[in-house]
């Protein structure tokens, strides 16, 4: 089923039904349980659900990771009750186990879903089994309904209806958005150069840490897939800060602007603060842009990053985008990306993955950012790709991290012109 | 509900996908939701498959529960057979998609396609990934094989056999087939087919023309070993060929059922004269801790023990199918037999036995890594670098080689070992350095601490013992403890750990 949609602002979407060639949300998992050091990301599911996070982590570098699997199995299905017996069963063996756990998420999936396994309830249930030492909250990542990135989206809305009421009157500003300590770091320096003294980034890295909300709080994204966890803030009284995403130098001097006009800070001072790390930034930026001017790309849809990516590949380092892929347009969020794509490109949203690779090999791009499962077919191919989940795995926000994503597409290019067997 | 943190095996529709990938001309459409897709990664990062597997997933969503995903079925399955065009289709569901009962293989027989549809029914709440290749195997062979069908023999004047049991994502399954089918031809005898790997499933059809079958990987193929037994009457081989032993065990067992000449198959092997020749005295009684497929484990068991003298010190599989084997060779080396999949029960065994190699899957080598214990990789579950690039079966005499060579390879060498014994201070060689051969940074650590507060070792003790090198200490400490504690020793002195050495020294 294909459709062709005039929006009201082009460009135009093409919008498909069919194979699916994506992660579900169990993966965020992976850079998830990294990010807030004492949660615990318990899936309840099944053999195929803890094969696929093994598998997408690659290695098993963690000696008891902080995520595992309660594996349903057959006689699990016999009743109800007895499923919830076993999965109380399996969280008393793992908090035993693991008593620097402050934190637990039950994370639904495919099977409990469907089987209806009431994971709020659960939740509710043990985390007053648990109190205070545990508390235990639960989000779905499953893949009938969730791709990718949108399990990190369940994770942080589940964290918001869970924070405390801000009761203070000043504004605070709430980041949103698992990013690298790095960027994190980045982030904080700039925004108290700024003169922004209350400033939070959501998911804390501690339990114990995570930021209270309430009307006096203004959001910014970080990123792109943030849906639920917008709604939920939403619901809270708190605002949005509309801004592009902080890709790239001008992806990142909009977003930090969005926020500056917001605390109403003059343009001098803003001007002061960005000048330095946005000219090293465009100096680092302009290496790339020899090598990538004039170069064509093709997302195959994967983390919901692809448009602000494919906005920076297109303004500030010339490439020509051939067709943006991403699993779900969120027009509202998307809003000010949308309007620096050039007006003829092609979005696409959804898949139908027979029928983007015909399109994708007929364009024959000079660079195709897909999944791992499609990167090796496409090579063989003779097409030159990128592999999308890296796109998550990289710190790749902010002025100083700018190159960087450039480079994750000179990288494979260069490579093709090193090669000579 | 189990509490799982990492997996050996995938579940039942990944072994169906590693049938369906090493086959050719043959599509599985699988119902399942989109997340399932990931397995495709499997094939095309780990195995660096060039092309994706044959498979077309529905991908349904939580909205088509409450509409017709027996619907959803149908087109992807219709459409999969309109653009991929294959000989033969297998159906199937995931786990999910089993809990939702749309019976894909009905649907399938309803859409009426122009080609053989074989329904696979792989429970995915009670099976894993071995069993539903094996299980996939055995369906396709009993739904295409040809009754009526010639013996290959009778028409060429040629025994002829067919090698069951390759699959994609096989430990080596490559270099394997090419080995042992060059082992083959050399006695004279025709190969009328190799499956599942590169068969496709017109030449499945032909299966029943071999006189009789090589059983390479019984965990994939020795269900339909078996059916073919009663069905065509033909015999199938219970050696595996790895090791010298075992591959010239093999090369008799097949010179009997095929009725010709053994001789010209026993070709050279350098083995034997490696493990004989003085350098190779140093191996002597290494303690080996060996786990993997069940298949793998035993064979490598039998290496380690007839064809390089090391002691086995822990054997175990992942594969409970395969438990009885397991346990009657473990009996035969005096250990413990270890069947689990539990990874950590597996770590907690290995910290145990303090072996001084690990021959395992790519978990046990991480959990060697942690331990800082010199491993080789025997058996899948495999990561990408255990894909070589050159040839390097684990089957006949050229396997015999790769298996000498890649298990000494990361051992401390002979002399190398004395030397770290001799100047157990030398300012390169201590400690904190680590063994130069495992990179040479970071500590080594101590896996087990003292095994009890009752024994208390005397300052000097204590420093004599740090004397031994690190990679036999703990053992060292752990016998001298024991020692202590058998004979109610309150405090360990110098001689006592003397005494334990020559105690338990071999």
């Amino acid at each position: 089923m294909t459709t062709l949609i005039a929006t009201k602002t082009k460009p135009d979407i093409l919008r498909e039904r069919g194979q699916r060639e994506v992660f579900c949300g169990l993966t965020s998992i992976v850079w998830l349980h990294r990010r807030i050091q004492d949660a615990f990301f318990l899936v309840v599911g099944s053999r195929t659900c803890a094969h696929l996070i093994q598998s997408a982590a690659g290695v098993m570098i963690f000696a008891e990771p902080r995520f595992a699997t309660a594996i349903i199995e057959e006689r699990d299905l016999a009743g109800m009750a007895d499923a919830n017996e076993e999965l109380d069963k399996v969280v008393d063996q793992l908090l035993a186990r693991r008593p620097d756990i402050k934190l637990l998420f039950l994370v639904g999936s495919c099977p409990s879903e469907v089987i209806k396994l009431d994971l709020g309830r659960a939740a509710a249930r043990l985390s007053e089994q648990h109190s205070p030492r545990v508390r235990v909250l639960n989000y779905s990542g499953s893949g009938i309904e969730t791709t990718f990135t949108q399990g990190e989206d369940g994770c942080l809305s589940a964290l918001v209806e869970d924070a405390p009421v801000d009761q203070t009157k000043a504004p605070s500003l709430l980041v949103c958005g698992a990013l690298a300590d790095v960027v994190e770091d980045q982030m904080r320096r700039l925004f108290a150069s700024l003169g922004i003294d209350k400033v939070d980034f959501l998911p804390a890295r501690e339990a114990d840490e995570q930021p209270t909300i309430g009307p006096n709080t203004r959001y910014l994204l970080a990123q792109p897939f943030l849906t639920d966890t917008a709604r939920a803030l939403e619901d809270r009284g708190a605002k949005r800060i509309a801004a592009p995403f902080p890709l790239g130098v001008e992806g990142t001097t909009a977003w930090l602007k969005a926020a500056a006009d917001t605390w109403q800070i003059s343009p001098d001072v803003f001007d002061a603060v960005v000048e330095l790390p946005r000219a090293r930034a465009q100096r680092a930026v302009a290496k790339h842009r020899e090598r990538l001017s004039g170069q064509s790309v093709f997302f195959f849809p994967d983390s919901q990053l692809e448009v602000p990516i494919a906005r920076f590949l297109n303004t500030e380092l010339g490439m020509t985008l051939l067709e943006v892929g991403t699993p779900y347009l969120h027009q509202e969020h998307l809003a000010e990306e949308l309007e620096l794509l050039p007006a003829d490109v092609t979005i696409s949203e959804g898949q139908d993955v027979d029928k983007q690779l015909d399109r994708c090999l007929a364009a024959n791009p000079d660079i195709t950012v897909c999944g791992l499962g499609l990167a090796n077919p496409l090579e063989a191919e003779g097409l030159t790709t990128k592999w999308s989940i890296e796109l998550m795995f990289t710190p790749l926000q902010g002025y100083e991290q700018a190159a960087d994503l450039a480079e994750l597409f000179s990288r494979p290019l260069v490579r093709k012109t090193r090669l000579a067997v | 509900m189990k509490l799982t943190v990492w997996t050996y095996e995938g579940p039942p529709h990944v072994g169906a996908m590693r049938v369906a990938t090493a086959m050719e001309d043959l599509h599985y459409v699988l119902h399942a939701p989109q997340g399932d897709t990931y397995a495709d990664l499997l094939f095309t990062m780990i195995e660096r498959r060039n092309a994706r597997p044959p498979v077309s997933y529905t991908t349904f969503e939580a909205r088509d529960l409450g509409g017709d995903t027996a619907e959803v079925f149908k087109k992807t399955a219709r459409e999969a057979y309109e653009r991929f065009e294959p000989n033969a289709m297998i159906v199937g569901a995931s786990c999910t998609a089993e809990l939702i009962q749309d019976d894909p293989g009905g649907l399938a027989k309803r859409i009426g396609l122009p080609v053989p549809v074989i329904p696979l029914e792989l429970p995915s709440y009670s099976k894993k990934e071995n069993w539903g290749a094996s299980e996939t195997f055995y369906q396709i062979v009993r739904s295409l094989a040809q009754p009526d069908i010639t013996r290959r023999s009778d028409v060429v004047g040629r025994p002829s056999c067919n090698i069951l049991g390759p699959a994609a994502l096989g430990f080596r399954h490559r270099d394997d087939v090419r080995e042992i089918g060059s082992l083959l031809l050399s006695m004279g005898i025709d190969i009328n087919l190799i499956a599942p790997m590169g068969a496709s499933p017109t030449d499945v059809a032909e299966i029943g023309a071999a006189d009789f079958n090589v059983l390479l990987y019984p965990e994939i193929g020795e269900t339909a070993a078996r059916w073919l037994e009663r069905t065509f009457k033909q015999p199938f081989t219970r050696t595996i060929p790895i090791g010298v032993g075992a591959t010239r065990e093999f090369i008799a067992e097949v010179a009997d059922l095929a009725g010709v000449d053994p001789d010209p198959g026993l070709g050279q092997t350098n083995l034997p004269w490696w493990s004989n020749s003085v350098d190779s005295t140093y191996f002597t009684g290494k303690r080996v801790f060996i786990f993997g497929d069940a298949t793998h484990a035993i064979a490598a068991a039998r290496v380690a023990d007839e064809e390089i003298g090391f002691e086995v010190a822990g054997l175990g599989c992942y594969n409970r199918e395969f438990a009885r084997d397991l346990r009657a060779a473990a009996e035969r080396y005096g250990v413990e037999p270890l069947i689990t999949d539990d990874y950590l029960e597996v770590e907690a065994a290995i910290a145990e036995a303090q072996p001084e190699l690990v021959l395992g899957t790519q978990m046990e080598r991480h959990i060697a890594k942690r331990l800082q214990v010199p491993c080789a990789v025997i058996s899948a579950p495999a990561h990408v670098h255990d894909f070589p690039a050159r040839y390097s079966p684990q089957m006949g005499f050229e396997g015999s080689n790769v298996l000498f060579d890649t298990w000494i390879h990361p051992l401390v060498m002979g002399l190398e070992e004395h030397l770290l014994g001799m100047f157990r201070d030398d300012f390169e060689f201590h400690d904190e350095a680590g063994a130069s051969h495992l990179g040479g940074h970071g500590g080594a650590v101590e896996a087990i601490e003292p095994a009890s507060n009752v024994v208390q070792w005397d300052p000097e003790a204590e420093k004599e013992l740090r004397k031994i090198p690190f990679f036999v200490r703990g053992k060292a400490r752990r016998n001298t403890e024991r020692f202590a504690a058998d004979r109610h020793l309150e405090t360990i002195s110098v001689d006592t750990l003397y005494e334990a050495k020559a105690h338990y020294g071999r």
